[in-house]
């Protein structure tokens, strides 16, 4: 007795495997409907939420919002004051990025070019683990660092090398009372926490430059400093323009470290915590918030044509 | 190319690790320490009384159960639609498929507090009281794309044949996805979801925003931070914290060695 | 005798590209049947609409005689061995091969006890614990093999299972594949793109060019009859003529296919030309003469005097030996 050639559908799991058989697309639509809905609704729901916010604007006596469209706010945006925080934040954001990069290179190139077998995955741990464990932690770990009894002074009062924080210290725009009240404290924190993304992506970028090409180079008669400039470098810039993304954009954000090291100065996340919070001014909280997509906006267009996303 | 690199290159690269390690040690340490008033080095004396003192802390044990309810709820909701949504695209070319991969990747894109700030209004225009559920909506929202990471390259690694196979020899949709799909992401799955948990249970960023007056752990420590009481207390809790996102990542990392999963780029 | 597949003017275009272009097939119950072609052909497509992993955009298929139409891959009793044998990677190789009865909902000692009878029918008892990883490329094949002939089909489906290998153990495969058709009696339909696997194993097989199949018979008369140029082309190492050589050769301006062995040297003929290359054989000595635009290779038996290099020669076959084929 033989098989029949084509077997009966036996209950439903059978039956709706046909349908999908029959209506891939409907498998698919069922598929991707919740997380889309998900992200349509609560996400992009909200950065619309965001937008309509930052068109409305607050009455100046009652301190109420009042919800009818007006550009008010962000006329506001361009007052001298709010243009210095956008300013002084866009300079960090600079700043920390360019440290980032020169920082993150040397780990990078040498765990895209000679890191071997157990050393490469201590290296790839090593960057994860930081990258992973938890931010507020590591913004704690540094107000100890920074304080003026901390670690970082009893090194410097030990090494008779104080004169040296002394001397940042006393640099227009970085004054204060220690690092941990001067603006060059919250550099160094911002670039402490930013540097891994940095770096994956970095090392991504080098690791797919062939070892042929860099022989190619030095067979053709160039120095080792002739090859880092004209091959490895332009090679390597993907990886960084994609880690700079990264390091921008979340420093450009950011509200948490220079609320708990530095002068308490302030920057574009900041300055909307604050907004929302005790001032209640939702609408130019708001108007502030979309500061940072437009910069980043521009600078994404600016990546994309410099290739970057291929690194990511 | 030389294999070996040079001294100061090593040297570098060794500093940058160092950098990156050395000063969550200090965490630790400071836990130690008898001096409750300063952050001074070294610490005049040790005691282990204050992981007794945090332990009694009415007012730490709030934020911790909300911290892990909230983690455990986001994760398990990324997780969900995580998959869902790695399902669809692993294989499938259709229209709007680039737009749908943005929409996913765009709340860790976009720096937290735009996030935090969206919702913040939506709530504030639609009315919607703070709850656990205000912070779930936000944790939830940006782990879908950690999840969903992880399922889509161990998808992508999996050969295409084998789910063909399964259903010529005669397995329906489900039977695939129980014996054949689920046993080769299972791993990916829970890397994925572990690191969501870490990510979850440590946010602070989007949290302030979406919390009202409930604290989370993170927000605790964060007051902690801007108003010092108990300072070694608060150090006791940064390792608690530490370690609640330190062996999820290290767990995430074993399942899915060999891969490309947990390159980091979620977070 | 029955058909185990039919095809009714079946079509599968992907947009413009016209995979499969409106093939009709018959393929007889208990034969092994091969469907050859250069890569993008449209023989695998074919393969795939038989196991329902493509639908056809037009006509019909019938699987001993049921339209198939509506049928999903799982509800088709027809097994595939895959090209890249798609193994299980998490499953041990007796997990494999049990796969097909697991599903069935078939007991775990029952199932056991079959995989292990397929792994003996393969030669490979003892293999059960084993992962994929573990194996060869040859013994991942017989596998694959024993996983798609445990649910017993009524098609068994080889996607170029043999590609691979290397040529040692794949002409040991060829003749192990045959054997076991023969003693399943079942039916076979197999994918490659080496006539000389096709042309030894089939009991009949289609040629498919472009999507269409250009010509299907037996081995010996496609080998000895190609319809067209092309299948000419393929299959042999058949003479080619153009129609004005066929003219001068005594028969109408047609394309014409001559077999080597069919062709003699000879002092005078209407055709002639200069020998340009010389291959030993063994058997004999294959001369390749060069006529104008066109080359012409003649087998020369053993024993018989082999003209040398550059030597003009003209060349005479039996008129029955000359085939006249269409022009596509």
């Amino acid at each position: 007795m033989t098989a029949p050639a084509i077997l009966p559908a036996k209950g439903a799991a059978d039956r709706l495997t046909g349908t999908f058989w029959r209506r891939p697309r409907l498998l698919l639509l069922l598929l991707i409907a919740p997380p889309l809905l998900w992200l349509g609704v609560v996400y992009l729901g909200s950065l619309a939420a965001l937008l309509l916010q930052s068109f409305y604007s607050i009455d100046e006596f009652s301190g109420v919002v009042k919800q009818e469209f007006t550009l008010k706010t962000y006329a506001e945006l361009f007052r001298a004051q709010n243009l210095d925080i956008i300013l002084r934040t866009v300079v960090m954001a600079t700043a920390v990025t360019l440290a980032c990069a020169v920082l993150a290179f040397p780990i990078a190139y040498y765990a895209a070019r000679y890191a071997k077998g157990p050393w490469k995955a201590a290296f790839y741990l090593g960057v994860m683990l930081p990258l992973w464990s938890s931010y507020l932690v590591k913004v704690y770990a540094w107000k100890l660092i920074l304080a003026k009894e901390g670690i970082l002074g009893w090194a410097a009062q030990g090494t008779g090398t104080g004169f040296v924080i002394d001397g940042i210290l006393s640099i227009p725009g970085l004054q204060g009372s220690s690092l941990s009240t001067s603006p060059f404290g919250t550099f160094l924190v911002f670039v402490y926490i930013w540097l891994p993304y940095m770096i994956l992506p970095m090392q991504a970028a080098l690791e797919r430059v062939p070892n042929s090409m860099l022989e190619a180079s030095a067979d053709l008669g160039a120095t080792r400093s002739q090859t880092f400039r004209t091959v490895i470098l332009p090679l390597a810039l993907p990886g960084v323009i994609a880690g700079s993304i990264f390091t921008f954009s979340l420093t450009l954000g950011d509200y948490i470290i220079p609320q708990i090291v530095g002068n308490s100065s302030r920057f574009i996340g900041l300055t909307v915590y604050q907004l929302q919070g005790t001032a209640g001014n939702t609408p130019l909280a708001a108007a502030f918030a979309v500061v940072p997509i437009m910069i980043m906006l521009v600078y994404l267009t600016l990546a994309k044509r410099a290739g970057a996303f291929d690194a990511l | 190319m030389r294999s070996e690199a040079s001294w100061g290159l090593k040297l570098a690269a060794l500093g940058g690790l160092l950098f990156l390690h050395l000063p969550i040690l200090l965490i630790f340490l400071y836990a130690f320490t008898t001096e409750e008033r300063s952050y001074a080095f070294p610490p005049p004396g040790y005691t282990t009384q204050w992981f007794g003192v945090a332990w009694n802390r009415a007012d730490i044990w709030p934020p911790l159960w909300l911290s892990l309810r909230v983690a455990a709820i986001s994760t398990l909701m990324a997780m969900i639609l995580g998959t869902l949504a790695a399902a669809a695209m692993a294989r499938a070319r259709f229209f709007g498929r680039d737009q749908i991969s943005l929409l996913i990747l765009l709340p860790i894109a976009l720096p937290g507090v735009i996030t935090g700030m969206s919702l913040r209004s939506a709530f504030g225009i639609m009315d919607i009281p703070f709850s656990t559920w205000t912070i779930v909506l936000g944790h939830a929202t940006f782990c879908i794309v950690i999840v969903y990471n992880n399922a889509i390259a161990r998808m992508r690694r999996l050969s295409g044949g084998i789910l063909e196979a399964s259903a010529d020899l005669g397995a329906n949709a489900f039977q695939t996805f129980r014996y054949v799909l689920l046993p080769n992401l299972g791993s990916a799955l829970l890397a994925g979801g572990m690191l969501a948990f870490a990510l979850s249970f440590d946010e602070v960023i989007v949290t302030t925003f979406t919390a009202g007056q409930q604290s989370t752990l993170p927000i605790w420590m964060l007051n902690e931070l801007v108003r010092p009481r108990q300072r070694p207390v608060t150090n006791v809790v940064a390792i608690v914290v530490f370690a609640a996102t330190f062996v999820p990542i290290l767990i995430a990392y074993y399942l899915t060695r060999g891969g490309s999963e947990t390159a980091g780029m979620g977070k | 005798m029955t058909s185990a597949v039919e095809f009714r003017s079946v079509s599968r275009h992907f947009g413009p590209v016209k995979a499969v272009d409106g093939v009709d097939l018959t393929i007889a119950e208990g034969s092994f049947f091969a469907m050859l072609g250069p890569s993008g052909s449209g023989k695998t497509t074919c393969l795939r609409l038989i196991s329902g992993f493509e639908k056809p955009t037009g006509g019909q298929i019938r699987i001993f005689g049921e339209d198939v139409s509506n049928t999903p891959p799982h509800l088709r009793n027809v097994n595939t061995v895959f090209q890249d044998y798609a193994l299980f990677p998490h499953l041990n190789v007796r997990d494999n091969v049990a796969y097909g009865l697991t599903v069935k909902g078939v007991g775990r000692t029952a199932r056991h006890a079959k995989a292990e009878e397929m792994l003996a029918l393969v030669k490979l008892e003892g293999y059960g614990d084993r992962k994929p990883a573990q194996l060869s490329g040859g013994q991942r094949q017989r596998v694959a093999l024993a996983r798609a002939l445990v649910n017993e089909p009524r098609v068994l489906l080889l996607d170029e299972p043999l590609g691979a290998l290397d040529l040692k153990l794949r002409e040991a495969m060829q003749d192990e594949l045959k054997a076991l058709q023969h003693k399943l009696g079942l039916t076979f339909v197999f994918v490659t793109h080496d006539q000389h696997e096709a042309l030894s194993m089939a009991d009949s097989l289609a040629v498919f060019n472009e999507g269409k199949i250009a010509q299907i018979g037996s081995p010996q008369e496609i080998y000895d009859r190609p319809a067209t140029r092309f299948v000419a082309d393929f299959v042999g190492s058949s003479n080619v003529l153009p129609p004005d050589l066929t003219r001068a050769l005594g028969g109408p301006a047609q394309w014409a296919s001559l077999r080597p062995e069919a062709t003699r040297l000879a002092a005078t003929g209407p055709v002639s030309g200069t020998v340009t290359a010389l291959r030993y054989l063994g058997s004999g000595t294959r001369v390749v003469i060069r006529a104008g635009e066109t080359e012409i290779a003649a087998l020369v038996p053993a024993g018989q005097p082999v003209p040398e290099e550059g030597a003009t020669t003209a060349i005479a076959f039996e008129p029955s030996a000359l085939h006249l084929m269409g022009a596509s």
